[in-house]
Formats: C-alpha cells, sequence, structure tokens
C-alpha cells in the first residue's frame, strides 16, 4: 500500500477523536445519572 | 434510572410567546420541556449508537482494504473515505449551531441553548479532524502540509467559530448572556458555511471541486462513492449519538443542579 504512513495516522485520528468523543460522553452521563440520583435519595430522606 | 423524576411541567414559557408558532413551532416548543426531550432521547439512543457502530466500522474497512485505489493518487485516496465525512459533520454541525442560535434569539428554547453547548466542542474536533485528516492527504499528494488554498483557509475560519462559540458560551458569569453571545456568533457565522460550499468555484484553488454534487451524477466511481456513503452515514450517525449523549448528561446536570439550589432554599 503507498502512502501508509498518511492512510494510517488519517485513520488512527479518526477512530482516536470518535473514541475519545464517545466514551467521554458516557463516562460524563454516568456521573450525571449518579449524582442526580444520590441527590434525589438525599432530598426524599431528608423529607421523610 | 427512570426518566420520570425529570418530567416537569410544561409551563408557558414552553409554548413560546404570546404569537401562534405554527405547526413547527408546537413541535419545536414541545420538546423545549426538558424531561419530554430526555425521554424521547432515551428511546432514540440505540437506534443511534448501533447504526453508527456498524456503519463506521464496515465504510472505514470497504474503504481501507475492498475499494480500488486510484489511478493518479494510488492509496492515499482512501484518506478521502475519513476525510470528505469529517468534512460534511463539520459544516453540519455549524449549521446546527446556526440553527439552534436562531431557535434561542427568536424563540428562547430551552433545550437550545443547551443543545448549541454540546453541539460546540463535537464540532470543533471533527472540524480538526478534517484539518488534520486533509493534511495528511495533502502532504503525499501535494508535496505541502498545508497551503492559504481559499477551501482550507474557509474551513480553518470555521474551527475558529467552532473555538469562539465554545470559549463564549463559558465567558459569562451568568450562563444566559453567554448562550446569547454565543448564539450570534453561531448565526453571525454561518456566512462562512456558503463560503466554504462554493470557495472552489469562486476561487481558483489547489482544492479538487465537489465530486457529488445535488444537481448532478457524482464524478467519482460508485466503487468508491458507496463506501465514502456508508463511511458519511455511519459517521453523521455516530455525530448524533455523541451529540444525543452529552446533551442527556447536560440535562440531568442541570436538573442536579436545581434540585441542588432549591435544597439550599429550603
Amino acid at each position: 500500500m503507498t502512502h501508509l504512513p498518511f492512510i494510517a495516522g488519517a485513520y488512527a485520528a479518526t477512530i482516536g477523536v470518535f473514541l475519545i468523543l464517545s466514551v467521554s460522553a458516557a463516562l460524563r452521563l454516568r456521573a450525571a445519572e449518579r449524582r442526580l440520583h444520590a441527590v434525589e435519595t438525599r432530598r426524599e430522606r431528608v423529607r421523610a | 434510572m427512570s426518566a420520570s423524576p425529570l418530567a416537569e411541567p410544561v409551563s408557558a414559557q414552553d409554548h413560546g410567546s404570546a404569537t401562534n408558532p405554527g405547526r413547527i413551532g408546537s413541535l419545536l416548543h414541545r420538546y423545549a420541556n426538558p424531561g419530554r426531550f430526555l425521554r424521547l432521547s432515551e428511546r432514540l439512543s440505540p437506534f443511534l449508537v448501533w447504526p453508527a457502530i456498524v456503519l463506521s466500522v464496515a465504510g472505514m474497512v470497504w474503504g481501507l482494504f475492498l475499494s480500488p485505489a486510484d489511478w493518479q493518487q494510488g492509496d492515499a485516496v482512501r484518506i478521502m473515505y475519513v476525510h470528505v465525512p469529517a468534512a460534511w459533520l463539520a459544516s453540519l454541525g455549524y449549521a446546527a449551531l446556526a440553527v439552534c442560535g436562531v431557535l434561542s434569539l427568536v424563540w428562547r428554547h430551552r433545550l437550545a441553548d443547551l443543545a448549541a453547548a454540546e453541539i460546540g466542542p463535537v464540532g470543533a474536533s471533527v472540524t480538526f479532524l478534517c484539518l488534520l485528516s486533509g493534511s495528511l492527504w495533502g502532504r503525499p499528494m501535494w508535496g505541502a502540509w498545508w497551503v492559504w488554498d481559499a477551501r482550507l483557509t474557509s474551513v480553518l475560519v470555521l474551527f475558529f467559530l467552532y473555538l469562539g462559540h465554545v470559549a463564549l458560551i463559558r465567558a459569562f458569569d451568568d450562563p444566559s448572556r453567554g448562550a446569547r453571545a454565543a448564539a450570534i456568533l453561531a448565526v453571525a457565522g454561518a456566512v462562512d458555511l456558503p463560503i466554504i460550499k462554493f470557495s472552489v468555484q469562486w476561487w481558483n484553488t489547489l482544492h479538487q471541486p465537489d465530486s457529488i454534487t445535488l444537481t448532478g451524477a457524482p464524478t467519482m466511481s460508485f466503487s468508491m462513492l458507496w463506501p465514502l456513503l456508508v463511511c458519511t452515514l455511519g459517521f453523521s450517525f455516530a455525530f448524533a449519538a455523541i451529540v444525543n449523549t452529552r446533551l442527556r448528561a447536560a440535562i440531568l446536570e442541570t436538573r442536579t443542579r436545581q434540585l441542588l439550589l432549591q435544597g439550599a432554599r429550603e
């Protein structure tokens, strides 16, 4: 395959960018769900 | 986690101003309610994630190993299968940002500001990817990593517009002022989109003209066109899935902040 380093670089950058974006989005969503759940539980406990 | 605690009553603000917004306006205002949007977004998520994974992997494998090499460019043409979808998403993402800006400025759509804040960083990332992959394609084909060509320069301007939007939205102590300033930038910056599109026709550029147009037949072989379309579709689903996930997280974070503030007041 000609120009292999350039092709490999472009594909690696693409996979890397999309992986970073998707993993960080998924982790952020999980953290947000946990935090909201913790706040709601604490509020319900205080009200009870 | 159940989304039911997030369901908020639809306020008068959700239905917009006193003027009748029409059918499209009604639909937009219906999903201005974060709880309602969150339920839709959760249901939509698998229909974005799985096509994104399947189509992106299939398109890249097809483009990398199964599609033919170009008679002039050789195997370097395979960079096209990641460069073109990134370029398409850079423009599409900014168009979405401009639409959010209009929704925010005209109707004060509650979700439009949140969506714009989440589209910005993802759009900036794909624009960076477009510039990087273009540079990696340009070096073996043109003998230069970068040229001040109209197409490349206008995409670089788009990248700076994205960065400006990301910075501006966080630049004020009052988030609503930041969102308003960023919305104005997003709408004004949309003028760069037709410049990007027509730059290869208006000026003599090193960048090649469009191979796919809405009006004419494609100027590339179908053996290259199909993997390109599959990659573009897959990347578009991936972009939508990432923005959707980030938006869900932003809504939950906003709800958490509201609950903490309510708790502090009580």
